[in-house]
């Protein structure tokens, strides 16, 4: 557990650092997310270490969501009178998203495995 | 009784006392999922948030005071988001034959997610400040209070459209998908990850590893891509 926390915060870490300093518009933890497959291409044997803490971290991702949602709670008020339109507008937009995440996904797979076939 | 009082008192300001109490409403939302076997409805971060809310409300304390507790888990983010490569590297043979579809769907899912949050907006004749919090709600909270901030949204708006667009995408996403009889794990994650960031990426984890991993991507994708388009589709449609 202890060496997979330290390869994952050291990556954080040093994702922040360039990501300050170099006043990237992505955030660290993104970087950092590149840094460690950078990480796995140099050191394959690395994927060994990770894998038991990043299974249970990756399980519970949801636990982390929970003070924010707390915060949202408390937080309703900004919502004000327009509260319902602003309900409507997210349920129709993210499901158009993913409407039309999956369908360019489905339909650019099928036109190159034609292309394969 | 002035003892328990004293007793309340002194634990309800301790940051051990918040911390615990999330991770046991974190641990009976979980549980009370698991035992169903995951239905759509029982998102785990809606119901761990309302079992805290009232006792938070009942007990008089402050968002910071619970803050000074919950920040220990809320931290674990950034380690998680890093934590991401290990997928993405253990499916990296499916994801470098699937290249060409992961970034036009991505491309797709990200200009939809943002352009119909702002026609939408416009439709309902919202104001400007609230159309432009609106627009990067798909994306991942850090990029999305930048991004709000840079167009002139509101960033404490923008938090909450944020955590609101991830249990609507976590909760629609198995329906919706099994409508559309989808049963391409990797498009069906990919699909939540675009739209509903990490809270949709934590259940597609629940549903099914390779989804996990698409959503993944998906989101660490859509950070970057929603923070370059964001600012040219507030010029065109605002």
């Amino acid at each position: 557990m202890l060496p997979t926390l330290g390869i994952l915060l050291t990556c954080q870490l040093i994702g922040e650092a360039v990501a300050r300093t170099l006043a990237l518009p992505i955030p660290g933890p993104v970087l950092g997310l590149a840094l460690l497959i950078a990480a796995l291409l140099v050191r394959p044997g690395l994927v060994e270490t990770l894998r038991t803490t990043v299974g249970v971290i990756l399980a519970n991702l949801s636990l982390m969501f929970v003070p924010a949602g707390v915060g949202v709670i408390g937080n309703l008020d900004v919502l004000s009178g327009d509260w319902f339109a602003l309900l409507c507008i997210l349920v129709l937009s993210t499901i158009l998203a993913m409407l039309a995440a999956v369908g360019t996904f489905i339909g650019v797979r099928r036109l190159t495995e034609m292309r394969r076939a | 009784m002035t003892n328990v009082a004293n007793l309340w008192s002194y634990l309800s300001t301790t940051p051990l006392m918040w911390l615990t109490a999330t991770l046991l409403a974190y641990l009976a939302a979980s549980t009370f999922a698991r035992r169903l076997g995951h239905p759509p409805w029982a998102n785990p971060v809606l119901m761990a948030v309302l079992l805290i809310a009232p006792v938070l409300w009942i007990s008089g304390t402050d968002y910071a005071t619970y803050f000074e507790g919950a920040q220990f888990i809320h931290f674990l983010l950034g380690p998680a988001t890093v934590a991401l490569a290990f997928p993405l590297w253990e499916n990296r043979e499916t994801i470098r034959s699937s290249v060409a579809p992961i970034l036009l769907a991505l491309l797709a899912g990200s200009v939809v997610a943002a352009g119909s949050a702002i026609l939408l907006a416009r439709a309902f004749g919202l104001p400007d400040e609230v159309l432009l919090s609106l627009a990067p709600k798909s994306t991942t909270a850090p990029v999305a209070l930048g991004i709000a901030e840079a167009v002139g949204g509101v960033p404490s708006l923008t938090a909450v459209l944020v955590i609101l667009t991830g249990i609507i995408g976590a909760i629609t996403v198995t329906p919706l998908m099994n409508l559309l009889r989808i049963e391409d794990w990797r498009a069906r994650g990919f699909a939540v990850g675009v739209a509903a960031h990490g809270i949709g990426t934590a259940r597609a984890f629940q549903v099914n590893p390779v989804a996990g991993a698409y959503a993944g991507i998906a989101m660490a994708l859509n950070a970057l891509l929603t923070s370059l388009i964001v600012p040219v589709l507030v010029r065109w449609l605002v």
